[in-house]
């Protein structure tokens, strides 16, 4: 079984993995993805961007076409067997035994592991239903429940055992605001207790809130990792002023070297340069010099959808 | 929610002191509870149960004119001695069943083991739990085998419940003509229902190689009975001579064989060899394919 983990080797750590389906379609291209112990780790990719397919591979579902992926420290998928009874996983939405309860569907899985101890199979059961809010549904029928109720049974079955690497895809999808909530909730309580959480996501506020570290993926390729806060660092903030003169303003924040102006009814909107920027104060000055009434002046923080978008790109079609 | 505390003092208990065997056979054992709780398994064992009581309820009106059935029906002379012993009433109905009713139910439930698993997307679970390619496809295969006999003994039990109910029961005049007591012909009848489920094999293998090859549970079962209807046909056809005794139902009926004194076991013998060889044959290659192959359903 598996040895003590180390805490400096990475949760995930892969070299140039990639995986080309039958048929041709190149998914993942040279992915070298380093996933840091105790991070809560967003990963995010418009669709079609092959963050289903890294999980797969990560989990010994699909073999990789090159390259190589360790999870907690070994080598997938020769170690299989060893690694995922420490490895809780959500992939790509739930899937249940309609015609079982909640509750024997979650046995079926808890049986499916070899390291399980059947002795303490249904107190573990019973607290990943209550872990998921549950356990009032655990003896309906798994066909009778809705898709935020699945979503939630699906995580129960990750949560069976204490885990040291939960890689969920999409955890939130159908859940309604509470679940969310509760789910955020549920991830940073498990992170606090040492998890290592690597979660797929669209919804960037969610990514935001909970993640510590992020990689962005766009067309099979990884575009850029690393923690939150410098991703979204990396975003300019944007100059917003707002004046009943635009005309006036946008003159003088030109001369001042300011770039990319964009008026919007009384808000003028731009880019501070890059280069030696203008002192703000100096700016608001320069405004009111100009007999330019100014009603509100700030600049705002980049978001991570700032990152996201100008990373990947605005367009909506999925690239094929 | 739970406190993580109350969680880690239920869970810490050691795990890996248990024996493997022990731990596989909680994956079956599982894998047996899930099967037989399906609506579908209950459907076809109901269908199962339903033939003796339709061979009796024939047999019984086309002789209550005094007449006696005709042998040409279901099976090698079976038949006509149901009026005078219910006990032939299982060998009838066995007959009856394994050309057909019984292998088709295989087909189904073996047919479907791996792909109705990948159609409902919960293979991939049942695999990052991790429950090991190998050893999945093994608790498939027990149970398919588990599937065979229950088919095989509702039938029997069906059958016996009914012959008992419908006709007398006594001694058992053998198709060699020597006569048995009731509780050794109740023991042939045991040993005939242990060979129509061994007969079975050939079919449950083929079902589980084609469950491995694709992702729709339902394309797999109609696979798997449309090879066993062609098959069937390919071994009455007499031009095809050559290849019939490699076919996996050329022996099927030998079991009639066990009803004779002394028995005779040239063909059962040769049944028992062909399942075998299918079972080796088309157990490697699922075993073959599924450990190799991409799961992304
Ligand atoms: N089984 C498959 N066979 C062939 N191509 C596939 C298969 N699964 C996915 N693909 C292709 O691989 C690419 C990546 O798909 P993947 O499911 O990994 O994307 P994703 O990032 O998870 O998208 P989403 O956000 O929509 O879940 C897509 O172009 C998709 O068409
Ligand atoms: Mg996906």
């Amino acid at each position: 079984m598996a040895q003590p983990a180390s805490v400096t080797e990475a949760a995930i750590d892969t070299r140039g993995l990639t995986k080309r389906y039958r048929g041709g379609q190149l998914a993942v291209d040279g992915l070298d993805l380093a996933v840091p112990r105790g991070s809560v780790f967003g990963f995010l990719g418009p669709n079609g961007s092959g963050k289903t397919t890294t999980i797969r591979m990560l989990m010994g579902l699909i073999a990789p076409t090159a390259g190589s992926a360790r999870v907690l420290g070994e080598p997938m998928p020769s170690a299989v067997r060893g690694v995922l009874p420490r490895v809780g996983a959500l992939i790509e939405g739930p899937a249940l035994y309609g015609h079982l309860s909640g509750r024997d569907n979650l046995v079926r899985y808890d049986c499916a592991d070899p390291t399980a101890d059947p002795r303490t199979r249904g107190a573990r059961v019973g607290q990943a239903l209550e872990r998921v809010g549950l356990a009032a549904a655990a003896g309906k029928k798994a066909r009778a429940y809705s898709l935020g109720m699945k979503q939630r049974l699906g995580l129960a079955a990750a949560l069976l055992q204490p885990r040291e690497l939960l890689v969920l895809d999409e955890p939130t999808n159908g859940l309604d605001p509470q679940g969310m909530r509760e789910i955020r909730a549920l991830v940073r309580e498990l992170a606090a207790e040492g998890t290592t959480v690597f979660l797929s996501s669209h919804l960037l506020d969610e990514i935001e809130q909970v993640c510590t570290h992020a990689a962005v993926m766009a067309r099979g390729r990884l575009i850029t990792q690393g923690t939150v806060g410098d991703l979204a660092e990396g975003v300019r903030g944007r100059l917003v002023v707002g004046t009943p003169d635009p005309p006036e303003a946008v003159r003088v924040l030109k001369e001042n070297g300011i770039v990319g102006l964009v008026v919007d009814g009384d808000l003028v909107t731009g880019e501070l340069p890059a280069q030696d920027p203008p002192d703000l104060a100096e700016l608001n000055a320069a405004l009111v010099r100009a007999d330019v009434r100014v009603r509100s002046f700030g600049t705002q923080r980049g978001s991570l959808e700032d990152a996201f978008v100008a990373l990947t790109g605005e367009g909506f079609d999925v690239d094929g | 929610m739970s406190t993580a505390e109350e969680r880690v003092a239920v869970t810490a208990a050691p795990v890996a002191a248990r024996p493997r065997g022990l731990r596989t056979l909680g994956l079956f054992r599982n894998e047996l509870v899930v099967t037989f709780r399906r609506w579908r398994t209950l459907a076809l064992f109901a269908i199962l149960a339903g033939i003796p009581v339709v061979v009796g309820i024939a047999v019984k009106i086309e002789t209550s004119d005094g007449g006696t059935a005709g042998g040409e029906g279901g099976g090698p002379a079976f038949i006509s001695q149901i009026t005078n012993n219910g006990l032939f009433l299982v060998f009838t109905s066995l007959a009856v069943t394994l050309p057909f009713f019984l292998p088709m139910a295989i087909g189904v439930v073996a047919g479907d083991a791996i792909a109705g698993e990948a159609n409902a997307g919960t293979l991939r679970y049942l695999l990052v739990a991790p429950a090991g390619r190998s050893r999945l496809l093994l608790a498939k295969g027990w149970a398919a085998l588990v599937f065979c006999a229950s088919g095989v003994l509702v039938v029997t039990v069906s059958a016996l419940a009914t012959g008992s109910a419908m006709f007398p029961l006594g001694d058992v005049t053998l198709l060699s003509g020597t006569s048995i007591s009731f509780s050794e012909g109740l023991l042939r009848a045991l040993a005939v229902a242990a060979v129509v489920t061994v007969s079975l094999i050939g079919v449950a293998a083929i079902g589980l190689f084609v469950s491995t090859l694709t992702n729709s549970g339902i394309a797999a079962m109609a696979t798997t009975v449309g090879l066993l209807i062609t098959v069937q046909i390919l071994d009455t056809i007499p031009q095809l001579h050559a290849i019939q005794p490699y076919l996996f139902p050329h022996y099927w009926l030998s079991f009639a064989d066990l009803v004779r004194d002394p028995v005779y076991w040239d063909q059962i013998m040769r049944n028992f060899g062909l399942q075998g060889l299918y079972l080796a044959v088309f157990g490697s290659a699922a075993w073959a394919r599924f450990t190799t192959r991409d799961i992304t359903a």
